[in-house]
C-alpha cells in the first residue's frame, strides 16, 4: 500500500476529472463533493509519503512496474512531496472556499469546470513528482489544456485572453519538447537521473545547450518570466474569480518548480554558465522581472490585474533564486514557491469574495470595506503583510534567505534589488489596505466594468442598485462561512509557514537542494 | 557551405518551418491562421524528432527469433523506435491542443461574429 501512494497522488485527480463531468451531468451537487474528495485524497497521499520520504529518504515509483531507462519512473524526494503538499492543500481550500461562486461562474455545467479544475490538478502534480522529461511535457500539456479551458469561461474579455493563453503556453510547450529532442539525442535516455549521470561524464556540446537555451524559453514562456509575461496580466483580470484564485496559487508557481527541477537532476552546473549563460540571463531577466511587476502592479486600479502583476514580480523572484544556483538560493527560490502560493491564494481568495458580496474590484472603491468584512480582509491584510515581507510571516523568509544567498556570492545587487521589491509591495498592498481601514466609505462608487454589464457569464452581482440611497459598501456583509474559513486558514498558513520556516529548511528544501 | 547545408538539410527545412509557424502565431491577425501557424510549429518538432532518429541502411526493429534473443544483434540495424513513439504521444497532444483551440474559435465567433483580432478588441471597446 505505500507503495502506491503516488499513484493516488496523480492517478486520483486524472482518474475522477473524466467521472466528474458524467456524474455532474445527472446530478448536479455530486461535482463538488466527488471533486473536494478526490483532492483530499490526493492531498492525504502527498502528505503521507512526504512522511515516509522524512522516514525514510528518497524513493522512486516505476509506472506499470517497468523500471527506467525502460519505463517511467517518479522520484518522491523532500521537495516534490513537500510542493505536491503545498499545491494539493491550496488546491483544496481554494475548491472549497469558491463553491459558490464556482456555481454562478460555471453556468449549468458545474461536472464540466469540476472536471477541468481536477484535470489541473492531475497535471500540476504529475509535474512536480515525475523523474521523465517526455512525462513532464505531457503533464505540463495536460494542466495547461486545462488551465486554458477555464480562464476561457470567464465571458467575452476572458475568450481573447483565454485565446492569447493557448497560443503562448503551446509555444512554452513546444520549446520545451525542442530541447528535450536536444538532450535526448546527446545523451539517448529520457530519465532525468540518467541524463544528469551521462551529462556529467561528457563534454558540454553545443547541442546541449542549444536544449538548454530551448528548455529554460519553453518554461520561462509557461511561468510568465519578464519578457514572457504578456499573456498573463489578461489571462488573470479576465479569467473567472473562482479560477484565478485557483490558478494564480499553483499554476504559474509548478512551471518554476520545474524550472528548478532542470537545474537540479537534469544540468550540471557547468553547461549553464560559460558559452551560452542560462543561469546568468535567468538572475538578469529575474532581477528587471521584479521591479517591472512591483512598478506596473503599483499602476492598477483593478485589484485582481494588480494582483496578476505582483504575481509577475514574485515569479522573478524566484527566477532570481534559480539564476544564483547555490543551494542557498535555490532552497529559497523554492520557500518562495510554497511561500508564494499560500500568500496568492488569499489575496486572490479574499478578493473573489469582495467581488462576489459587494461586487467592487477597483482598489479606490474598497474604502471602509474593513469594518464590513473583518475576517475577509484581515486575511487579505495578512496576505498582504506576508507578500511585503514583514516577520514572522512566510514572505520575510524566503527574502531574508535570498539576501543571504547574494551576500554569500557577493551580489550586492540582488540584495538591493529584494530590499527595493519589498518596498514597492508595500506601495501597492499598503495603498489598498489604507482604502479598506482608513478611509471612509464612498457614497457612489463608479465601477468601469464596461464588458461585464449584461455579460451572465461574468455571474458578478451588479454594484450599485439604483433604489438605495445607501453606499454600497455600508451594506456589505461577511462571507459565508464556508467562505471565509478556508480563507483564514490560508491567511493563518502564511503565518505557520514563516513560524516554522526552520524546520522546512532544514529538513525539507536543503537536504533536497544538495 | 553548400555540401554544409545539403548534409544537413532536413535541419534547415525544420527550422525554417519552426519560424513560419511562429510568424503565424504572432504576426497574424486572424486567429485561424494563428492556430495553423500553430500546427506548423508542432510538425516541425515532430519532424525533428523524427528525422534526428534517422540511420541510414538500418531496418524495423523487430527482431524476428521467436525462440530466444537473435545471436548477433547489432544496435547499428534497426532503427531507434522510441522517438517515433514520442511523437505518436506528442501528436496526441497537438490534436488536444489544435481542438481545444477551434473549439475556442466557434465560441469566439458566436460572441463576436469575427475572428480577426483587431474587430474584436474594437467590439469590445463598444
Amino acid at each position: 500500500m505505500e507503495q502506491q501512494f503516488p499513484a493516488f497522488i496523480v492517478g486520483a485527480p486524472l482518474l475522477f476529472s473524466v467521472i466528474v463531468p458524467i456524474l455532474g451531468r445527472k446530478w448536479r451537487q455530486s461535482a463538488f463533493v466527488i471533486t473536494v474528495a478526490t483532492v483530499a485524497v490526493s492531498t492525504v497521499a502527498s502528505a503521507l509519503s512526504l512522511e515516509r520520504v522524512l522516514r525514510e529518504g528518497t524513493f522512486r515509483y516505476y509506472l506499470g512496474g517497468w523500471e527506467p531507462p525502460v519505463g517511467i519512473d517518479w522520484v518522491i524526494d523532500e521537495v516534490s512531496a513537500f510542493v505536491s503538499l503545498v499545491v494539493t492543500s491550496v488546491s483544496l481550500l481554494v475548491v472549497i472556499s469558491t463553491r459558490r461562486w464556482a456555481e454562478r461562474e460555471a453556468g449549468d455545467r458545474p461536472g464540466v469546470f469540476y472536471g477541468l479544475v481536477l484535470l489541473l490538478l492531475a497535471g500540476l502534480t504529475g509535474i512536480v513528482i515525475t523523474g521523465d522529461l517526455f512525462n513532464l511535457f505531457v503533464f505540463l500539456e495536460i494542466a495547461s489544456l486545462a488551465a486554458y479551458a477555464l480562464v476561457f469561461i470567464g465571458g467575452r474579455r476572458a475568450m481573447l485572453a483565454g485565446f492569447r493563453y493557448l497560443i503562448i503556453g503551446s509555444i512554452g510547450g513546444a520549446f520545451y519538447l525542442l530541447g528535450v529532442g536536444f538532450i535526448y539525442f546527446a545523451t539517448g535516455t529520457l530519465n532525468m537521473i540518467e541524463a544528469r549521470q551521462l551529462l556529467e561524464e561528457a563534454e558540454s556540446t553545443r547541442a546541449v545547450q542549444v536544449g538548454a537555451v530551448f528548455i529554460f524559453t519553453g518554461l520561462g514562456l509557461k511561468m510568465a518570466l519578464v519578457p514572457m509575461h504578456l499573456w498573463l496580466p489578461d489571462a488573470y483580470e479576465h479569467a473567472p474569480s473562482s479560477v484565478n484564485s485557483l490558478i494564480a496559487p499553483v499554476m504559474t508557481k509548478v512551471a518554476a518548480y520545474a524550472m528548478l527541477r532542470m537545474f537540479l537532476s537534469v544540468f550540471p552546473p557547468g553547461y549553464l554558465s560559460g558559452a551560452v549563460p542560462v543561469a546568468d540571463a535567468l538572475l538578469v531577466l529575474g532581477l528587471i522581472g521584479i521591479v517591472f511587476g512591483s512598478v506596473a502592479a503599483a499602476g492598477q486600479t483593478d485589484i485582481r490585474r494588480m494582483l496578476a502583476y505582483s504575481s509577475i514580480s514574485q515569479l522573478a523572484f524566484i527566477a532570481v533564486g534559480i539564476g544564483l544556483g547555490t543551494p542557498l538560493a535555490l532552497a529559497a527560490a523554492l520557500l518562495h514557491v510554497v511561500n508564494h502560493a499560500a500568500m496568492k491564494a488569499t489575496l486572490f481568495l479574499a478578493t473573489a469574495s469582495v467581488r462576489f458580496r459587494v461586487g467592487l474590484q477597483r482598489t479606490h472603491n474598497l474604502a471602509g470595506l474593513g469594518p464590513r468584512m473583518p475576517l475577509t480582509m484581515g486575511a487579505f491584510a495578512v496576505g498582504s503583510v506576508a507578500m511585503v515581507g514583514i516577520p514572522p510571516t512566510a514572505g520575510f523568509f524566503s527574502k531574508w534567505y535570498m539576501v543571504q544567498a547574494g551576500l554569500d556570492e557577493g551580489q550586492w545587487i540582488v540584495v538591493a534589488v529584494v530590499l527595493l521589491s519589498s518596498l514597492l509591495t508595500a506601495v501597492y498592498l499598503f495603498k489598498v489596505l489604507e482604502q479598506v481601514y482608513l478611509r471612509p466609505a464612498k457614497p457612489e462608487p463608479s465601477e468601469h466594468h464596461g464588458d461585464e454589464h449584461g455579460s451572465p457569464a461574468d455571474g458578478a452581482p451588479q454594484p450599485v442598485e439604483q433604489q438605495s440611497v445607501r453606499p454600497v459598501v455600508e451594506r456589505a456583509r461577511e462571507a459565508p462561512f464556508d467562505v471565509w474559513l478556508p480563507l483564514v486558514l490560508l491567511a493563518a498558513a502564511t503565518v505557520v509557514l514563516g513560524v516554522i520556516n526552520v524546520v522546512i529548511m532544514e529538513h525539507v528544501l536543503l537536504p533536497g537542494v544538495s | 557551405m553548400i555540401d554544409e547545408i545539403a548534409a544537413r538539410f532536413p535541419y534547415w527545412a525544420i527550422a525554417v518551418l519552426l519560424v513560419v509557424g511562429l510568424y503565424g502565431m504572432i504576426g497574424k491577425r486572424s486567429l485561424v491562421k494563428q492556430v495553423i501557424g500553430l500546427s506548423i510549429f508542432q510538425s516541425a518538432i515532430i519532424l525533428f524528432f523524427i528525422s534526428g532518429s534517422l540511420l541510414e541502411g538500418a531496418t524495423l526493429p523487430i527482431l524476428y527469433s521467436v525462440h530466444g534473443v537473435a545471436e548477433h544483434v547489432d544496435p547499428d540495424d534497426y532503427v531507434n523506435p522510441l522517438p517515433h513513439v514520442l511523437m505518436l504521444t506528442a501528436i496526441v497532444v497537438g490534436v488536444a491542443i489544435t481542438g481545444v483551440a477551434l473549439s475556442f474559435l466557434v465560441s469566439i465567433y458566436r460572441e463576436f461574429g469575427t475572428l480577426d483580432e483587431r474587430e474584436m478588441l474594437d467590439e469590445m471597446r463598444k
